[in-house]
C-alpha cells in the first residue's frame, strides 16, 4: 500500500472577531489506499476542520496537503463529501440531486444515458431506487443520508469524506447504515476518512482510528490500528476480545486522558 | 402608510408566513366544498359508500364569518348615514350608483370622460410598466448585492436613505426628467416598488445555507450551474415576498401619482368624482382599488405557494 493523502506539519488558525483561534497544530497524517480512517475525539476539537481541510474547503495556515501526489488547493471531485445533515438540494429530487454530482464529473466524456445509468446505479448501490422521484422532504433522515451517499459514492472519488454521516440518525437506522457502508466500502474498495464522535462507530468501521486531543491547538494524540479482519459483523464483534480491546483502547485516550473539563462538558 | 409598505426583510418573512397561514384556511376549504358537492353525485348509483359528513361548524366559521364582519360594516354605514340630508350617500345610493356605473364599464367620451373598466385597465397598465421595469433592475441588483460584500456595503448607505422616501417627493424629479405626466408616474412607481425586491432579493442571497454552497464547491460546480440549480430556487421564495410587496406599494403609489399628474386612470378619476362632489364614486373606487389589490395580492401568493419547498 502506497500513501495516498500526506498531511505534513498541517497548521490551522481562524481569525475570527474575538481574535485569533489556534485549530490545529502539527498535524501529520498519512492515509494509505483503501483505508478506512476514523477521526475521534471530544467537539471542538477540530476533526471537522482537519477534513475540511482534506477536503479543500478550507486552506491550511500553514503546511502542506497532498492527495494522490497532487497539492490540495481547493475543493474537487475526486474527494467528494457526504455532510452531516445531508446536504440534498430540496428543490430536486433524489435523483437529480445525485445527477447534478453524475453530470458534473462524467458529463464531458459520456452520452446521457450512461450518465442516467450511474445515477440510477448509485440510487439502487444504497437501496434508494424506489424514492427516485420523491423530494429530500419527502423521506425520512436516513434516507437522506443514504442519497447523501449515493451522491458522493456516484463521483466515483478516490476519497470519501464523511463529516459525522450518521451522527443525526437514531441508533437503529444509524446502525443499519454503518452495516451498509461497510458492504459498499468492501465492494468500492474506496478510501474513507470519516469524522465520528462515537466509539464503536469507529471501531466497527475503520482500519485505523486517529485521535485528537483537545482544542485549543488540537492535534493528533495517537493512531490505533484495529486489526479485525472484514467482512465485519456487529454481533460477532461485541463479544471479540481484539474488538473490546480497541473499544478500551479509544475510551481510555478520550476519557481517562483527554477527558473534558467539566464546564465544556456542560 | 410608509411604515405599512416598507417592512424589514425579517418583517416581510413573517408577513408572508403569516399571509400564507391567512390563506390555507381558504386552500384547505377548497377540497371540502368540491368533496360535497361530489358526494350527491357519487351516490346517486344505487349508493353504497356513505356519504362524507360535512363539517358545518368549520364551514360555518370560514365563510359567514367574513359575510358577518361585512354586513356589520355595511350595517353601520347605513346607521350612520340614516337621517341621511345627502352629504354622504348611505349603502343603497351607493349600490345603485355602482350597477349604473359597472352597466357600461368600457364607455369613453373624450379623455375626461371614461368608464370605470378604463379607468382601472390605464392604472393596471402604468403599474405593470413601472413595477416591471422595478423587477427587471432590481432583482439582478438584488442577487449583486447579495454576492459582493463590496457592492453591499457601497450601495446600502443609498438604499437606506433613499428607501423611506414618500412616493410623491419622487414625482417632480419624473416630471422634471420626462417632461409629461404619464412617465413620470411610471417613474414613481418604478423608485418606490423597487427597495422591497433589491432587499428581499439580498437577503435571500445571503442567507442561502452555507451547506448548499459547500456542495457547489465539493461538487466544483460552474457559475452558471451554482446560479440555476442553487443560488435561484433557494432565494425565490424571498424574491417573490419581495415582489409582493413591490406590487402592493405599486398599486398604492399609483392612485397617488394619478391624482396628480391627470390623465386616465382610477387615482384620477377619484379626484375628479370629488371635483364633480360624487361622492358614491369615491366610495366606489375605494372598494375598487381594494378589490384589485387584493386581488393582485392573492395572485403573487398562489405564486408563491407554488414554489415553496419546504
Amino acid at each position: 500500500m502506497s500513501a495516498f493523502i500526506e498531511v505534513s506539519q498541517a497548521e490551522m488558525v481562524f481569525n475570527t472577531k474575538k481574535g485569533r483561534f489556534h485549530a490545529l497544530r502539527d498535524i501529520n497524517l498519512t492515509i494509505n489506499k483503501g483505508e478506512f480512517i476514523a477521526l475521534i475525539g471530544h467537539s471542538g476539537c477540530g476533526k471537522s476542520t482537519l477534513l475540511n481541510l482534506i477536503a479543500g474547503l478550507l486552506m491550511p495556515s500553514s503546511g502542506g496537503l497532498i492527495c494522490d501526489n497532487r497539492e490540495i488547493a481547493g475543493p474537487g471531485p475526486e474527494r467528494a463529501m457526504v455532510f452531516q445533515n445531508h446536504s440534498l438540494l430540496p428543490w430536486l429530487t433524489c435523483y437529480q440531486n445525485v445527477y447534478l454530482a453524475v453530470e458534473r464529473v462524467f458529463g464531458g466524456k459520456e452520452s446521457k444515458d450512461q450518465l442516467k445509468k450511474r445515477t440510477t446505479a448509485a440510487l439502487e448501490l444504497v437501496n434508494m431506487a424506489h424514492a427516485t422521484h420523491k423530494r429530500p422532504n419527502e423521506i425520512s433522515g436516513g434516507m437522506k443520508q443514504r442519497v447523501g451517499i449515493a451522491r458522493a459514492l456516484a463521483m466515483e472519488p478516490k476519497v470519501l469524506l464523511m463529516d459525522e454521516p450518521f451522527g443525526a440518525l437514531d441508533a437503529l437506522t444509524r446502525a443499519h447504515l454503518q452495516d451498509e457502508l461497510l458492504k459498499i466500502v468492501a465492494r468500492t474498495q474506496s478510501t474513507v476518512v470519516m469524522v465520528t464522535h462515537d466509539v464503536d462507530e469507529a471501531v466497527l468501521l475503520s482500519d485505523r482510528i486517529v485521535m485528537m486531543t483537545n482544542g485549543p491547538a488540537a492535534t493528533i494524540g495517537e493512531i490505533l490500528d484495529v486489526p479485525l479482519a472484514r467482512p465485519r459483523n456487529r454481533v460477532e464483534l461485541a463479544e471479540d476480545p481484539t474488538y473490546m480491546h480497541c473499544r478500551k483502547a479509544v475510551l481510555d485516550f478520550l476519557y481517562t486522558r483527554h477527558g473534558v473539563a467539566h464546564k465544556d462538558a456542560a | 402608510m410608509v411604515s405599512a409598505v416598507f417592512h424589514s426583510p425579517l418583517d416581510a418573512r413573517d408577513a408572508a408566513q403569516a399571509a400564507q397561514g391567512a390563506t390555507s384556511p381558504a386552500a384547505a376549504s377548497q377540497p371540502m366544498t368540491t368533496a360535497s358537492t361530489a358526494a350527491p353525485a357519487a351516490s346517486a348509483p344505487k349508493t353504497v359508500s356513505p356519504k362524507p359528513p360535512i363539517d358545518w361548524g368549520g364551514w360555518a366559521l370560514k365563510i359567514l364569518s367574513p359575510v358577518a364582519g361585512l354586513a356589520l360594516l355595511i350595517g353601520i354605514w347605513a346607521l350612520l348615514t340614516i337621517k341621511g340630508d345627502g352629504a354622504f350617500p348611505t349603502p343603497l345610493m351607493t349600490w345603485d350608483a355602482a350597477v349604473a356605473l359597472f352597466a357600461d364599464p368600457f364607455y369613453s367620451n373624450g379623455p375626461n370622460d371614461q368608464g370605470i373598466g378604463w379607468n382601472i385597465w390605464f392604472s393596471l397598465k402604468r403599474v405593470a410598466m413601472g413595477f416591471g421595469l422595478a423587477a427587471l433592475v432590481g432583482i439582478p441588483l438584488g442577487f449583486i448585492i447579495g454576492r459582493s460584500q463590496i457592492i453591499s456595503s457601497m450601495l446600502n448607505p443609498i438604499i437606506s436613505l433613499l428607501r423611506p422616501v414618500s412616493p410623491l417627493a419622487w414625482l417632480p424629479i419624473g416630471l422634471l426628467v420626462f417632461k409629461s405626466a404619464d412617465p413620470a408616474a411610471i417613474w414613481t412607481i418604478f423608485i418606490c416598488s423597487i427597495w422591497p425586491m433589491i432587499i428581499n432579493t439580498a437577503v435571500g442571497v445571503q442567507r442561502v445555507p452555507e451547506d448548499y454552497l459547500n456542495v457547489a464547491k465539493v461538487l466544483n460546480l460552474s457559475e452558471w450551474k451554482i446560479v440555476t440549480k442553487i443560488l435561484f430556487p433557494s432565494v425565490l421564495p424571498y424574491m417573490l415576498t419581495g415582489v409582493r410587496l413591490s406590487v402592493g406599494t405599486a398599486w398604492l403609489v399609483i392612485v397617488a401619482a394619478e391624482m396628480l399628474t391627470g390623465g386616465v386612470g382610477i387615482g384620477f378619476w377619484v379626484w375628479d368624482e370629488w371635483n364633480n362632489l360624487n361622492v358614491q364614486h369615491i366610495i366606489i373606487a375605494i372598494f375598487v382599488i381594494g378589490i384589485v389589490g387584493l386581488l393582485l395580492e392573492q395572485a403573487l401568493v398562489a405564486v408563491a405557494k407554488r414554489f415553496s419547498f419546504e
